[in-house]
Protein backbone atom coordinates (compact mmCIF):
# COMPACT_ATOMS: atom_id res chain seq x y z
CA UNK A 1 0.00 0.00 0.00
CA UNK A 2 1.21 3.51 -0.73
CA UNK A 3 2.28 5.17 2.41
CA UNK A 4 3.72 8.61 1.74
CA UNK A 5 4.53 9.99 5.19
CA UNK A 6 4.50 13.46 3.67
CA UNK A 7 0.94 12.96 2.46
CA UNK A 8 -0.07 11.63 5.88
CA UNK A 9 1.49 14.64 7.59
CA UNK A 10 -0.32 17.08 5.29
CA UNK A 11 -3.61 15.18 5.62
CA UNK A 12 -3.31 15.31 9.43
CA UNK A 13 -3.50 19.11 9.30
CA UNK A 14 -0.27 19.65 11.24
CA UNK A 15 2.15 22.38 10.18
CA UNK A 16 4.53 20.42 7.98
CA UNK A 17 8.28 21.04 7.84
CA UNK A 18 10.42 19.97 4.91
CA UNK A 19 14.10 20.64 4.40
CA UNK A 20 16.37 20.39 1.44
CA UNK A 21 19.62 18.54 0.84
CA UNK A 22 21.82 18.79 -2.20
CA UNK A 23 24.02 15.79 -2.99
CA UNK A 24 27.69 16.69 -3.30
CA UNK A 25 29.96 16.34 -6.30
CA UNK A 26 31.55 12.91 -5.97
CA UNK A 27 30.86 9.63 -4.29
CA UNK A 28 31.46 10.68 -0.68
CA UNK A 29 28.09 10.43 1.08
CA UNK A 30 29.27 11.10 4.65
CA UNK A 31 27.98 14.68 4.74
CA UNK A 32 24.50 13.84 3.52
CA UNK A 33 24.29 10.89 5.92
CA UNK A 34 25.15 13.19 8.82
CA UNK A 35 22.47 15.64 7.71
CA UNK A 36 19.94 12.83 7.41
CA UNK A 37 20.62 11.56 10.92
CA UNK A 38 20.56 15.07 12.34
CA UNK A 39 17.19 15.92 10.73
CA UNK A 40 15.55 12.53 11.21
CA UNK A 41 12.41 12.95 13.32
CA UNK A 42 12.73 16.74 13.20
CA UNK A 43 11.39 17.31 9.68
CA UNK A 44 8.58 15.54 7.85
CA UNK A 45 10.58 15.07 4.66
CA UNK A 46 13.71 16.17 2.86
CA UNK A 47 13.80 17.31 -0.76
CA UNK A 48 16.78 16.05 -2.70
CA UNK A 49 17.74 18.50 -5.41
CA UNK A 50 18.39 17.33 -8.96
CA UNK A 51 21.75 18.65 -10.23
CA UNK A 52 20.95 21.96 -8.52
CA UNK A 53 21.99 25.11 -10.40
CA UNK A 54 23.00 22.80 -13.26
CA UNK A 55 26.09 21.69 -11.35
CA UNK A 56 26.85 18.02 -11.98
CA UNK A 57 26.82 15.89 -8.82
CA UNK A 58 25.55 12.68 -7.26
CA UNK A 59 22.04 11.88 -8.44
CA UNK A 60 18.81 12.78 -6.70
CA UNK A 61 17.27 9.34 -7.20
CA UNK A 62 19.98 7.32 -5.47
CA UNK A 63 20.25 9.92 -2.70
CA UNK A 64 16.49 9.65 -2.11
CA UNK A 65 16.89 5.90 -1.82
CA UNK A 66 19.69 6.33 0.75
CA UNK A 67 17.56 8.77 2.79
CA UNK A 68 14.80 6.18 2.84
CA UNK A 69 17.27 3.56 4.12
CA UNK A 70 18.38 5.99 6.83
CA UNK A 71 14.77 6.42 7.91
CA UNK A 72 14.08 9.85 6.42
CA UNK A 73 11.16 10.54 4.09
CA UNK A 74 12.59 11.71 0.74
CA UNK A 75 11.06 14.04 -1.83
CA UNK A 76 12.52 13.33 -5.25
CA UNK A 77 13.08 16.53 -7.23
CA UNK A 78 13.02 15.89 -10.93
CA UNK A 79 13.89 18.52 -13.53
CA UNK A 80 13.22 18.55 -17.25
CA UNK A 81 16.64 19.91 -18.13
CA UNK A 82 18.72 16.75 -18.47
CA UNK A 83 16.39 13.96 -19.59
CA UNK A 84 13.93 13.39 -22.36
CA UNK A 85 10.48 11.87 -21.80
CA UNK A 86 11.80 8.31 -22.06
CA UNK A 87 14.46 8.81 -19.37
CA UNK A 88 12.10 10.79 -17.10
CA UNK A 89 9.47 8.05 -17.13
CA UNK A 90 12.08 5.34 -16.63
CA UNK A 91 13.64 7.21 -13.69
CA UNK A 92 10.20 7.63 -12.13
CA UNK A 93 9.57 3.88 -12.37
CA UNK A 94 13.01 3.27 -10.87
CA UNK A 95 12.28 5.70 -8.04
CA UNK A 96 9.08 3.88 -7.17
CA UNK A 97 10.86 0.51 -7.14
CA UNK A 98 13.46 2.02 -4.77
CA UNK A 99 10.73 3.09 -2.35
CA UNK A 100 10.54 6.78 -3.22
CA UNK A 101 6.95 7.97 -2.87
CA UNK A 102 7.07 11.76 -3.23
CA UNK A 103 8.25 13.70 -6.21
CA UNK A 104 8.37 17.32 -7.22
CA UNK A 105 8.43 18.34 -10.88
CA UNK A 106 10.56 21.30 -11.89
CA UNK A 107 11.66 22.88 -15.15
CA UNK A 108 15.32 23.11 -14.11
CA UNK A 109 17.84 25.94 -14.43
CA UNK A 110 19.58 26.45 -17.76
CA UNK A 111 22.90 24.64 -18.15
CA UNK A 112 24.55 28.06 -18.61
CA UNK A 113 24.22 28.69 -14.86
CA UNK A 114 26.21 25.60 -13.92
CA UNK A 115 29.61 23.98 -14.31
CA UNK A 116 28.91 22.42 -17.71
CA UNK A 117 27.65 25.46 -19.63
CA UNK A 118 28.26 23.73 -22.97
CA UNK A 119 25.75 20.96 -22.20
CA UNK A 120 22.73 20.46 -24.47
CA UNK A 121 19.58 21.52 -22.58
CA UNK A 122 16.76 19.01 -23.06
CA UNK A 123 13.38 20.43 -21.91
CA UNK A 124 11.58 17.76 -23.94
CA UNK A 125 8.75 18.15 -21.41
CA UNK A 126 7.95 21.08 -19.15
CA UNK A 127 7.03 20.85 -15.47
CA UNK A 128 3.27 20.81 -16.18
CA UNK A 129 3.65 18.00 -18.69
CA UNK A 130 5.95 16.11 -16.30
CA UNK A 131 3.25 16.23 -13.62
CA UNK A 132 0.87 14.79 -16.22
CA UNK A 133 3.34 12.00 -16.88
CA UNK A 134 3.56 11.21 -13.14
CA UNK A 135 -0.22 11.04 -13.08
CA UNK A 136 -0.23 8.61 -16.03
CA UNK A 137 2.25 6.32 -14.30
CA UNK A 138 0.06 6.42 -11.19
CA UNK A 139 -2.87 5.40 -13.37
CA UNK A 140 -0.93 2.39 -14.66
CA UNK A 141 0.15 3.51 -18.10
CA UNK A 142 2.95 5.50 -19.68
CA UNK A 143 2.35 8.86 -21.37
CA UNK A 144 1.61 7.12 -24.67
CA UNK A 145 -1.08 5.01 -23.02
CA UNK A 146 0.91 1.78 -22.96
CA UNK A 147 0.00 -0.37 -20.00
CA UNK A 148 2.51 -0.78 -17.18
CA UNK A 149 3.13 -4.07 -15.43
CA UNK A 150 3.11 -2.66 -11.92
CA UNK A 151 2.21 1.01 -11.48
CA UNK A 152 3.39 3.83 -9.25
CA UNK A 153 1.45 5.80 -6.67
CA UNK A 154 3.48 8.95 -6.30
CA UNK A 155 2.44 11.88 -4.14
CA UNK A 156 3.26 14.62 -6.62
CA UNK A 157 4.18 18.18 -5.90
CA UNK A 158 5.29 21.28 -7.72
CA UNK A 159 6.85 24.66 -7.12
CA UNK A 160 5.53 28.18 -7.48
CA UNK A 161 7.12 31.60 -7.23
CA UNK A 162 4.86 33.78 -5.04
CA UNK A 163 7.17 36.79 -5.27
CA UNK A 164 6.70 37.44 -8.97
CA UNK A 165 7.48 41.11 -9.39
CA UNK A 166 5.08 42.36 -12.04
CA UNK A 167 1.39 41.90 -12.80
CA UNK A 168 2.25 39.78 -15.83
CA UNK A 169 4.70 37.58 -13.87
CA UNK A 170 2.29 37.02 -11.01
CA UNK A 171 -0.67 36.24 -13.29
CA UNK A 172 1.52 33.87 -15.29
CA UNK A 173 2.65 32.11 -12.09
CA UNK A 174 -0.95 31.67 -11.00
CA UNK A 175 -2.09 30.42 -14.41
CA UNK A 176 0.76 27.91 -14.39
CA UNK A 177 -0.08 26.90 -10.83
CA UNK A 178 -3.65 26.15 -11.94
CA UNK A 179 -2.29 24.00 -14.75
CA UNK A 180 0.00 22.15 -12.34
CA UNK A 181 -2.95 21.38 -10.08
CA UNK A 182 -5.00 20.19 -13.06
CA UNK A 183 -2.06 18.01 -14.12
CA UNK A 184 -1.86 16.35 -10.70
CA UNK A 185 0.13 18.50 -8.24
CA UNK A 186 -1.12 17.76 -4.72
CA UNK A 187 1.16 20.11 -2.80
CA UNK A 188 3.36 23.14 -3.53
CA UNK A 189 6.68 24.33 -2.22
CA UNK A 190 7.42 27.97 -2.94
CA UNK A 191 10.42 30.07 -3.86
CA UNK A 192 11.91 31.67 -0.75
CA UNK A 193 9.63 34.14 0.99
CA UNK A 194 11.07 37.04 3.00
CA UNK A 195 8.19 39.50 2.96
CA UNK A 196 5.12 38.02 4.72
CA UNK A 197 2.77 40.77 3.51
CA UNK A 198 3.38 40.10 -0.19
CA UNK A 199 3.16 36.35 0.50
CA UNK A 200 -0.19 36.88 2.19
CA UNK A 201 -1.52 38.62 -0.93
CA UNK A 202 -0.41 35.64 -3.00
CA UNK A 203 -2.02 33.19 -0.58
CA UNK A 204 -5.31 35.10 -0.75
CA UNK A 205 -5.27 34.58 -4.51
CA UNK A 206 -4.56 30.85 -4.41
CA UNK A 207 -6.20 29.53 -1.24
CA UNK A 208 -9.33 28.78 -3.31
CA UNK A 209 -7.45 25.84 -4.89
CA UNK A 210 -7.31 24.02 -1.52
CA UNK A 211 -3.88 22.59 -2.27
CA UNK A 212 -1.39 22.59 0.62
CA UNK A 213 1.35 25.20 0.27
CA UNK A 214 4.71 24.99 2.02
CA UNK A 215 6.31 28.43 2.12
CA UNK A 216 9.98 28.38 1.20
CA UNK A 217 12.38 30.06 3.61
CA UNK A 218 16.13 30.62 3.43
CA UNK A 219 18.09 31.56 6.59
CA UNK A 220 20.29 34.56 5.85
CA UNK A 221 24.00 34.12 6.53
CA UNK A 222 24.91 37.75 5.87
CA UNK A 223 23.62 41.04 4.50
CA UNK A 224 25.70 40.38 1.39
CA UNK A 225 23.83 37.14 0.74
CA UNK A 226 20.51 39.01 0.92
CA UNK A 227 21.71 41.71 -1.48
CA UNK A 228 23.05 39.10 -3.88
CA UNK A 229 19.72 37.24 -3.93
CA UNK A 230 17.74 40.46 -4.38
CA UNK A 231 19.83 41.29 -7.40
CA UNK A 232 20.13 37.87 -8.99
CA UNK A 233 17.40 35.48 -7.91
CA UNK A 234 13.96 35.73 -9.50
CA UNK A 235 11.13 36.27 -7.06
CA UNK A 236 13.32 36.96 -4.02
CA UNK A 237 12.94 40.28 -2.27
CA UNK A 238 14.58 40.55 1.14
CA UNK A 239 13.18 43.68 2.82
CA UNK A 240 15.70 46.40 3.68
CA UNK A 241 14.85 46.18 7.41
CA UNK A 242 15.98 42.55 7.42
CA UNK A 243 19.19 43.41 5.57
CA UNK A 244 19.89 46.17 8.12
CA UNK A 245 19.42 43.73 11.01
CA UNK A 246 21.96 41.40 9.41
CA UNK A 247 24.39 44.28 8.83
CA UNK A 248 24.21 45.38 12.47
CA UNK A 249 24.24 41.89 13.96
CA UNK A 250 27.26 40.95 16.06
CA UNK A 251 26.50 37.25 15.87
CA UNK A 252 25.42 36.82 12.23
CA UNK A 253 24.65 33.13 12.65
CA UNK A 254 22.33 33.60 15.62
CA UNK A 255 20.66 36.60 13.98
CA UNK A 256 20.15 34.68 10.71
CA UNK A 257 18.56 31.80 12.59
CA UNK A 258 16.41 34.14 14.72
CA UNK A 259 15.15 36.10 11.70
CA UNK A 260 14.28 32.88 9.87
CA UNK A 261 12.47 31.52 12.93
CA UNK A 262 10.53 34.76 13.34
CA UNK A 263 9.51 34.60 9.68
CA UNK A 264 8.33 31.01 10.06
CA UNK A 265 6.19 31.98 13.05
CA UNK A 266 4.58 34.74 10.97
CA UNK A 267 3.99 32.46 7.99
CA UNK A 268 2.54 29.69 10.16
CA UNK A 269 -0.93 31.19 10.13
CA UNK A 270 -0.97 31.60 6.35
CA UNK A 271 -0.05 28.22 4.90
CA UNK A 272 0.20 24.50 5.59
CA UNK A 273 3.91 24.21 6.18
CA UNK A 274 7.36 25.51 5.60
CA UNK A 275 10.16 24.37 3.33
CA UNK A 276 13.56 25.29 4.77
CA UNK A 277 16.23 25.71 2.11
CA UNK A 278 19.32 26.03 4.26
CA UNK A 279 21.88 26.18 1.40
CA UNK A 280 24.88 24.80 3.31
CA UNK A 281 23.37 25.35 6.75
CA UNK A 282 21.46 22.04 6.77
CA UNK A 283 22.92 21.17 10.16
CA UNK A 284 21.41 24.36 11.63
CA UNK A 285 17.88 23.39 10.56
CA UNK A 286 17.09 21.83 13.99
CA UNK A 287 18.07 25.15 15.63
CA UNK A 288 15.76 27.06 13.27
CA UNK A 289 12.90 24.66 13.99
CA UNK A 290 13.47 24.95 17.73
CA UNK A 291 13.66 28.75 17.60
CA UNK A 292 10.44 28.85 15.57
CA UNK A 293 8.76 26.77 18.26
CA UNK A 294 7.70 24.02 15.88
CA UNK B 1 16.03 34.79 -43.44
CA UNK B 2 18.91 32.51 -42.53
CA UNK B 3 21.31 34.52 -40.40
CA UNK B 4 24.98 33.70 -40.61
CA UNK B 5 28.08 35.07 -38.98
CA UNK B 6 31.53 35.08 -40.51
CA UNK B 7 34.04 32.73 -38.90
CA UNK B 8 37.12 34.17 -37.23
CA UNK B 9 39.72 35.01 -39.87
CA UNK B 10 42.33 32.68 -38.34
CA UNK B 11 39.98 29.74 -38.69
CA UNK B 12 39.26 30.59 -42.33
CA UNK B 13 42.97 31.08 -43.03
CA UNK B 14 43.84 27.68 -41.47
CA UNK B 15 41.36 25.96 -43.77
CA UNK B 16 42.70 27.40 -47.05
CA UNK B 17 46.33 28.42 -46.47
CA UNK B 18 47.83 25.37 -48.17
CA UNK B 19 45.98 25.79 -51.48
CA UNK B 20 47.49 27.52 -54.50
CA UNK B 21 44.16 28.98 -55.66
CA UNK B 22 40.94 29.72 -53.82
CA UNK B 23 37.63 31.05 -55.17
CA UNK B 24 35.61 32.97 -52.60
CA UNK B 25 31.97 32.40 -53.47
CA UNK B 26 29.34 34.69 -51.99
CA UNK B 27 25.61 34.13 -51.70
CA UNK B 28 23.35 37.01 -52.69
CA UNK B 29 20.25 36.25 -50.61
CA UNK B 30 19.91 35.76 -46.82
CA UNK B 31 23.55 36.08 -45.83
CA UNK B 32 23.94 39.14 -48.05
CA UNK B 33 21.08 40.82 -46.17
CA UNK B 34 22.66 40.03 -42.82
CA UNK B 35 25.98 41.33 -44.11
CA UNK B 36 27.90 38.12 -43.60
CA UNK B 37 28.36 36.49 -47.00
CA UNK B 38 27.24 38.75 -49.86
CA UNK B 39 29.27 40.42 -52.59
CA UNK B 40 30.62 43.11 -50.26
CA UNK B 41 31.78 40.57 -47.69
CA UNK B 42 33.42 38.49 -50.45
CA UNK B 43 35.50 41.55 -51.35
CA UNK B 44 36.49 42.20 -47.73
CA UNK B 45 37.50 38.61 -47.09
CA UNK B 46 39.45 38.49 -50.37
CA UNK B 47 41.46 41.56 -49.31
CA UNK B 48 42.18 40.07 -45.90
CA UNK B 49 43.37 36.81 -47.41
CA UNK B 50 45.54 38.59 -49.99
CA UNK B 51 47.19 40.66 -47.24
CA UNK B 52 47.75 37.66 -45.04
CA UNK B 53 49.20 35.54 -47.83
CA UNK B 54 51.56 38.36 -48.75
CA UNK B 55 52.73 38.63 -45.13
CA UNK B 56 53.19 34.86 -44.94
CA UNK B 57 55.05 34.82 -48.24
CA UNK B 58 52.50 32.58 -49.91
CA UNK B 59 51.33 33.02 -53.48
CA UNK B 60 47.64 32.14 -53.35
CA UNK B 61 45.51 33.08 -56.33
CA UNK B 62 42.27 34.52 -54.95
CA UNK B 63 39.13 34.71 -57.09
CA UNK B 64 35.85 36.42 -56.22
CA UNK B 65 32.33 35.60 -57.33
CA UNK B 66 28.81 35.89 -55.93
CA UNK B 67 25.74 34.04 -57.13
CA UNK B 68 22.14 34.85 -56.30
CA UNK B 69 21.58 31.74 -54.17
CA UNK B 70 23.72 28.74 -53.28
CA UNK B 71 20.66 26.73 -52.24
CA UNK B 72 19.46 26.36 -55.87
CA UNK B 73 21.50 24.27 -58.33
CA UNK B 74 20.75 26.44 -61.37
CA UNK B 75 22.52 29.52 -59.99
CA UNK B 76 25.84 27.67 -60.00
CA UNK B 77 25.75 27.42 -63.83
CA UNK B 78 27.25 30.89 -64.23
CA UNK B 79 30.39 30.11 -62.17
CA UNK B 80 30.93 26.39 -62.93
CA UNK B 81 33.65 27.02 -65.57
CA UNK B 82 35.37 29.68 -63.47
CA UNK B 83 35.39 27.36 -60.44
CA UNK B 84 37.36 24.67 -62.36
CA UNK B 85 40.39 26.99 -62.32
CA UNK B 86 40.61 26.79 -58.50
CA UNK B 87 41.81 24.11 -56.06
CA UNK B 88 39.41 25.17 -53.33
CA UNK B 89 36.20 27.13 -52.84
CA UNK B 90 35.52 29.24 -49.79
CA UNK B 91 31.73 29.37 -49.65
CA UNK B 92 30.18 32.31 -47.84
CA UNK B 93 26.70 30.75 -47.89
CA UNK B 94 24.77 29.21 -45.00
CA UNK B 95 25.36 25.52 -44.26
CA UNK B 96 22.75 24.51 -46.82
CA UNK B 97 24.44 26.55 -49.53
CA UNK B 98 27.89 25.18 -48.67
CA UNK B 99 26.58 21.63 -49.09
CA UNK B 100 25.03 22.35 -52.49
CA UNK B 101 28.22 24.10 -53.51
CA UNK B 102 30.27 20.99 -52.62
CA UNK B 103 27.81 18.76 -54.47
CA UNK B 104 27.52 20.81 -57.64
CA UNK B 105 31.23 21.61 -57.91
CA UNK B 106 32.51 18.15 -56.92
CA UNK B 107 35.39 17.19 -56.73
CA UNK B 108 36.63 20.71 -55.90
CA UNK B 109 37.10 21.02 -52.12
CA UNK B 110 34.73 23.43 -50.44
CA UNK B 111 35.19 25.16 -47.06
CA UNK B 112 32.70 27.23 -45.07
CA UNK B 113 33.54 30.84 -44.27
CA UNK B 114 30.43 31.38 -42.13
CA UNK B 115 28.77 29.84 -39.13
CA UNK B 116 25.03 29.49 -39.73
CA UNK B 117 23.20 30.84 -36.70
CA UNK B 118 19.42 30.92 -37.02
CA UNK B 119 16.22 31.85 -38.84
CA UNK B 120 15.66 35.45 -37.89
CA UNK B 121 14.79 39.04 -38.58
CA UNK B 122 16.60 42.37 -38.86
CA UNK B 123 15.86 44.13 -35.57
CA UNK B 124 17.79 47.17 -36.75
CA UNK B 125 20.86 47.83 -38.91
CA UNK B 126 23.52 45.38 -37.80
CA UNK B 127 21.29 43.60 -35.29
CA UNK B 128 19.62 40.31 -36.18
CA UNK B 129 17.48 38.21 -33.86
CA UNK B 130 16.22 34.64 -33.93
CA UNK B 131 12.47 34.23 -34.44
CA UNK B 132 11.87 30.64 -35.56
CA UNK B 133 13.19 27.20 -34.60
CA UNK B 134 11.54 25.42 -37.54
CA UNK B 135 9.75 23.11 -35.09
CA UNK B 136 7.39 21.77 -37.74
CA UNK B 137 4.18 22.61 -35.88
CA UNK B 138 3.59 26.35 -35.71
CA UNK B 139 1.86 27.58 -32.55
CA UNK B 140 2.11 31.33 -33.22
CA UNK B 141 -1.67 31.66 -33.59
CA UNK B 142 -2.18 30.69 -29.97
CA UNK B 143 0.49 32.95 -28.51
CA UNK B 144 -0.27 36.26 -30.19
CA UNK B 145 2.46 35.88 -32.79
CA UNK B 146 5.27 35.40 -30.26
CA UNK B 147 7.01 32.04 -30.39
CA UNK B 148 7.62 30.39 -27.00
CA UNK B 149 9.59 27.61 -28.68
CA UNK B 150 12.11 30.20 -29.88
CA UNK B 151 11.93 33.18 -27.54
CA UNK B 152 11.65 31.18 -24.29
CA UNK B 153 15.20 29.95 -23.59
CA UNK B 154 13.75 26.62 -22.45
CA UNK B 155 11.14 26.39 -25.21
CA UNK B 156 8.39 25.90 -22.64
CA UNK B 157 4.76 25.61 -23.75
CA UNK B 158 2.81 25.98 -20.50
CA UNK B 159 4.10 29.26 -19.12
CA UNK B 160 7.29 30.69 -17.66
CA UNK B 161 9.78 28.92 -15.43
CA UNK B 162 10.68 30.41 -12.06
CA UNK B 163 13.63 32.27 -13.53
CA UNK B 164 11.77 35.21 -15.04
CA UNK B 165 12.81 38.44 -13.27
CA UNK B 166 11.52 41.95 -14.08
CA UNK B 167 10.21 40.61 -17.37
CA UNK B 168 13.66 39.35 -18.31
CA UNK B 169 14.96 35.84 -18.87
CA UNK B 170 17.08 33.64 -16.62
CA UNK B 171 19.44 33.34 -19.59
CA UNK B 172 20.38 37.00 -19.33
CA UNK B 173 19.01 40.40 -18.44
CA UNK B 174 19.30 41.50 -22.09
CA UNK B 175 16.73 38.87 -23.09
CA UNK B 176 12.99 39.38 -22.62
CA UNK B 177 10.96 36.67 -20.92
CA UNK B 178 8.88 35.27 -23.80
CA UNK B 179 5.96 34.63 -21.48
CA UNK B 180 5.75 38.22 -20.27
CA UNK B 181 5.76 39.35 -23.93
CA UNK B 182 3.06 36.80 -24.75
CA UNK B 183 0.98 37.81 -21.73
CA UNK B 184 1.13 41.49 -22.61
CA UNK B 185 0.27 40.87 -26.29
CA UNK B 186 -2.65 38.57 -25.50
CA UNK B 187 -3.92 41.00 -22.87
CA UNK B 188 -4.01 43.79 -25.46
CA UNK B 189 -5.88 41.43 -27.79
CA UNK B 190 -8.27 40.51 -25.00
CA UNK B 191 -7.58 36.80 -25.34
CA UNK B 192 -5.64 35.82 -22.21
CA UNK B 193 -7.78 32.69 -22.15
CA UNK B 194 -5.31 31.28 -24.70
CA UNK B 195 -2.89 30.82 -21.80
CA UNK B 196 -5.26 28.50 -19.97
CA UNK B 197 -5.51 24.78 -20.47
CA UNK B 198 -2.63 22.32 -20.47
CA UNK B 199 -0.59 22.20 -23.67
CA UNK B 200 0.40 18.61 -24.51
CA UNK B 201 4.05 17.63 -25.02
CA UNK B 202 5.44 18.67 -28.38
CA UNK B 203 5.80 16.11 -31.15
CA UNK B 204 9.52 16.09 -31.76
CA UNK B 205 9.21 13.45 -34.46
CA UNK B 206 8.30 16.43 -36.67
CA UNK B 207 11.88 17.56 -36.20
CA UNK B 208 13.53 14.31 -37.27
CA UNK B 209 16.54 15.04 -39.44
CA UNK B 210 17.05 15.38 -42.31
CA UNK B 211 13.62 16.82 -43.03
CA UNK B 212 12.10 17.07 -46.50
CA UNK B 213 9.05 18.84 -47.90
CA UNK B 214 7.52 17.57 -51.13
CA UNK B 215 4.80 19.50 -52.95
CA UNK B 216 3.11 16.97 -55.21
CA UNK B 217 1.60 19.65 -57.39
CA UNK B 218 5.07 20.46 -58.68
CA UNK B 219 6.62 17.00 -58.57
CA UNK B 220 3.98 15.01 -60.47
CA UNK B 221 4.74 14.32 -64.14
CA UNK B 222 3.57 17.15 -66.41
CA UNK B 223 1.02 15.82 -68.92
CA UNK B 224 -0.77 18.20 -71.25
CA UNK B 225 -4.52 17.64 -71.67
CA UNK B 226 -3.96 16.42 -75.23
CA UNK B 227 -1.45 13.81 -74.11
CA UNK B 228 -3.79 12.79 -71.32
CA UNK B 229 -6.48 11.98 -73.91
CA UNK B 230 -4.01 10.02 -76.03
CA UNK B 231 -2.87 8.08 -72.99
CA UNK B 232 -6.43 6.98 -72.39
Amino acid sequence: MPNSKLKQALDSGKFVVTAEAGPLKGTDIKEIEEIAHLLKGKVDAINVTDQQSSVMRLGSLVTCHLLKEWGVEPIYQLTCRDRNRIALQSDLLSAWVLGVENCVALTGDLPSSGDHPQAKPVYDLDSVQLLGVMHSLNEGHDMMGNELKGKTDFFCGAVVNPGADTEASLELQIIKMEKKIAAGARFFQTQAVFDPSSFEKFIKRVEQYKVPILAGVIPLKSAGMAKFMNKNVAGINVPQAMIDKMTKAEDKTQTGIALCAELIRTLKGMCQGVHIMAIGWEKKVPDIIAAAGL
Amino acid sequence: MIVGERKQFDQIWESIKNYKSVLILGCGTCVAVCQAGGEKEVGLLASEIRMKSQMEGKAIKIGEATIERQCDREFFDSIKDQARDYEAILSMACGAGVQFCAEVLEPIQVFPALNTRFIGVTEQEGNWAERCRACGNCVLGTYGGICPVTICAKGLLNGPCGGSKNGKCEAGQEKDCAWVLIYNRLKKQNRLENLRGIVAPKDYSLQNHPARVVNEFYTRPIISSGEEKNAK
